[in-house]
């Protein structure tokens, strides 16, 4: 797959400290990419460094093959965590601005802000200042004026931060729409699930290095490893759950059902399959719950860390 | 288009339409105007109450000398006793009683006039008073002697010495004078420009900081053109309030004492007054052709072209720092610690200005201000109307300049780091390991 952003070998000192040291990431075209990482662990810095905020110590970055270059920041949309309006200025002349210094003429820039208005259907907002709109309809303008310039990558830093579940899904359909319309994404969030949903390709950086990257689910794959919850309901419980240890290395499972049944979690051998598990299951009792353990981005974001630090 | 552009429309817009900036341009001369004219009114208040002075003259030489003022009305008191005269005057509640006793001679008159009143007489009643008899025993005493008054007052000599530079340009004190004037205003008006409008960058600085809007902003323009942009929005802003200012004083200070029938005389300042004794007791026409003529003999190009170049380059300089400040701190009482140190040379640089410069325009202590760049505007400025060669004021030009580049480097690093530092408190070692970034 062709790749729109790649970061070669990209090492950045503060001083004493090391954000990055020998990080490198490539983000495909077209896919939702999750930037995840503890705090402090060098994400942000990343992410300036992409922006040209920041010049990296040492390391290459290029945009759809070419090197970076200054005129790159028009195809560039950024949402940075630090994020704010200017409060005493009216919403639409500040849209029209900050669209102005992408490099978006005023027609066009009017344009493109008439349709992204209409759509979040906040057109009645645009002579307010900013500071008598409310946190998340600030966060609201605050996502038109990343997008409207039509950028083929765009970074997202927290972007749900602020907004009530509704907007917040709303925002996510946004999201996923412009991904839908060609645009590529790059994800930094501490909220695991939205990675779950959204992400097809992740890096985790830990510690100013990267510790683990790739399509989101060949990570899972790597990180799953024949485990199964399963629910069963045996004429005899306690000769059932002593017969499961000799055979299989068996823990007590926690999920939901709304029978009295057994709970464990099974892991079984590499090369054995779930069915033989499932036909010794049958011959107990009565299976009621079946399901293969699929590790979390939650988990293996957790195991990682925990593993590197 | 180009950014530079859009972001000095921006910081030039938001300062102009801002209220309090709007209320300031209008309000400052009003203000300004106002507290002149109300001196002026309380003055002319004050002198206006008419005053009554009985004169008891047992000596007999002052029957008519003392004539009534506007202010000041004299009543001979004759056939008194001082005693009766006294009381008298406490009853009909007069200002003062002048007693002049009977003398033998005359220089025994001079120590035993008395003056009675309520409280202690006003300085200028008293000067009035003192000159009066003091002229009169003068004369008397020139007569005693056989001398003429009028003659002696005909071989008076007034010197005035005439000035004139060894390069045949005349000089006068009047001319001194004006270009302390001019060189004060002109340093004066710098400082203030810079503090004023410094301050206003600095603020607009920890507004974008703390408003997060700053990380959005630089994703988009280079910090260097952000912090350029600001500056030269925010000085045209100023300008602009300036000229405002002086288009609204110059029109209040014409409307008003013409409404108010306020005597232009009374709002001139202590220099105003200076100058006009110096331009002599030839009457006012005269006075304004010798100010006109002296005005002529000022270099004007060079003070224009150096006033521009100067006024230009050391605002610049201390705005960088300002702005640099701004970014260093994250909130407007954070910046006690660093104004110091902005503070110290300007301050530095307007009184040595003032007391070298009015002492001894080419010293060594004003010359060597004139060269250091921090002070160089304001010192140089005012030493120029008094001459100073053309490579000396390039040179300084030229330090000046080299300097504003090397702040502006120097601003733009910390500006460039701090912007994005939240929540550290900046110190100056601080500030130094940002250089290294």
């Amino acid at each position: 797959m062709d790749k729109l952003l790649v970061a070669q070998n990209i090492s950045k000192n503060f001083g004493e400290f090391q954000a990055l040291d020998d990080v490198s990431i490539e983000v495909p075209k077209g896919s939702v990419f999750g930037l995840l990482g503890p705090n402090g662990a060098g994400k942000t810095t990343l992410i300036r460094i992409v922006n040209q905020i920041t010049m990296p110590d040492q390391g290459k970055v290029f945009l759809d093959g070419e090197p970076l270059q200054p005129n790159h920041i028009q195809n560039i949309g950024y949402l940075p965590e630090e994020r704010g309006l200017y409060k005493s200025m009216k919403v639409g002349e500040q849209a029209l601005y900050l669209a102005q210094l992408k490099g978006l003429s005023k027609s066009e820039a009017k344009a493109k802000l008439k349709y992204w208005f209409d759509r979040l259907d906040i057109g009645d907002w645009w002579n307010k200042k900013i500071q008598e709109l409310s946190k998340g309809m600030a966060q609201k303008i605050q996502f038109v004026v990343t997008v409207m310039h039509d950028p083929k990558l765009l970074i997202f830093d927290e972007p749900f931060s602020g907004f009530d579940p509704i907007n917040a899904n709303l925002i996510k359909d946004e999201i996923l729409k412009l991904r839908d319309d060609g645009a590529t994404i790059i994800f930094s969030t501490h909220r695991m699930e939205s990675v779950e949903e959204m992400c097809d390709h992740i890096a985790l950086i830990n510690r100013s290095k990267k510790i683990l990257d790739g399509k989101l689910i060949d990570i899972k794959r790597a990180y799953q490893n024949n485990t199964y919850d399963v629910g069963l309901i045996a004429a005899n419980a306690q000769e059932a759950t002593g017969l499961l240890k000799d055979k299989f290395s068996l823990t007590p499972a926690t999920f939901k059902s709304i029978n009295d049944d057994l709970k464990y979690r099974i892991q079984i051998a590499p090369n054995a399959s779930s069915n033989e598990l499932l036909q010794y299951l049958a011959s107990l009792g009565q299976v009621t719950h079946f399901n293969e353990v699929i590790p979390t981005v939650n988990d293996i974001f957790i195991e990682t860390v925990n593993k590197n630090n | 288009m180009n950014h530079l552009k859009l972001i000095i429309k921006r910081e030039y817009l938001t300062k102009v339409k801002n209220k309090s900036f709007i209320i300031m341009t209008f309000l400052t001369p009003v203000i300004m105007v106002g507290v002149f004219s109300l001196v002026a009114y309380l003055a002319s208040i004050n002198n206006s109450t008419s005053k009554e002075i009985a004169i008891l003259d047992e000596s007999g030489y002052f029957s008519d000398q003392f004539e009534n003022t506007e202010n000041t009305t004299y009543t001979y008191l004759t056939n008194q006793t001082l005693e009766i005269a006294k009381t008298q005057s406490e009853e009909q509640e007069l200002y003062g009683l002048l007693y002049i006793p009977k003398v033998n001679n005359l220089s025994e008159l001079a120590e035993q006039v008395t003056f009675y009143s309520e409280d202690s007489p006003s300085l200028s009643v008293m000067n009035n008073v003192e000159d009066v008899i003091e002229k009169e025993v003068n004369i008397l005493v020139l007569k005693n002697a056989g001398i003429d008054a009028a003659s002696i007052q005909d071989m008076r000599v007034r010197v005035k010495a005439h000035q004139e530079t060894y390069k045949g340009q005349e000089t006068s004190e009047l001319g001194s004078i004006m270009k302390l004037a001019f060189g004060g205003l002109a340093g004066y008006l710098l400082f203030m420009f810079i503090i004023i409008y410094g301050n206003m960058i600095m603020r607009s600085v920890i507004e974008e900081k703390t408003s997060r809007i700053i990380e959005v902003i630089i994703s988009s323009v280079k910090p260097i053109k952000l912090l350029l942009g600001k500056i030269i929005g925010t000085s045209l802003a100023g300008v602009t309030q300036f000229l405002m200012w002086t288009i609204l004083m110059g029109v209040l200070m014409t409307v008003v004492p013409l409404i108010f029938g306020i005597d232009a005389n009374e709002m001139q300042t202590p220099q105003q007054q200076a100058l006009m004794q110096a331009a002599g007791e030839g009457g006012i026409e005269n006075g304004v052709a010798q100010f006109m003529m002296e005005a002529n003999n000022l270099p004007l190009m060079n003070l224009v072209i150096m006033f521009l170049l100067f006024f230009i380059g050391g605002y610049l300089l201390y705005a960088s720092l300002y702005a640099a400040i701004g970014a260093a701190v994250d909130s407007e009482t954070d910046t006690q610690q660093f104004m110091l140190p902005i503070l110290l040379p300007l301050m530095l640089a307007v009184y040595v200005g003032i007391f070298t410069v009015m002492d001894n325009p080419h010293g060594t202590v004003a010359q060597v201000f004139s060269f250091i760049p921090f002070t160089s505007p304001v010192v140089m400025l005012m030493r120029i109307p008094f001459g100073v060669p053309i490579w000396q004021q390039v040179l300084s030009v030229v330090i000046l300049f080299a300097t504003f580049i090397g702040t502006v480097w120097f601003a733009a690093k910390i500006y460039r780091v701090g912007i994005l530092m939240y929540g550290k408190k900046a110190s100056y070692k601080e500030l130094l390991k940002w250089l290294k970034y």
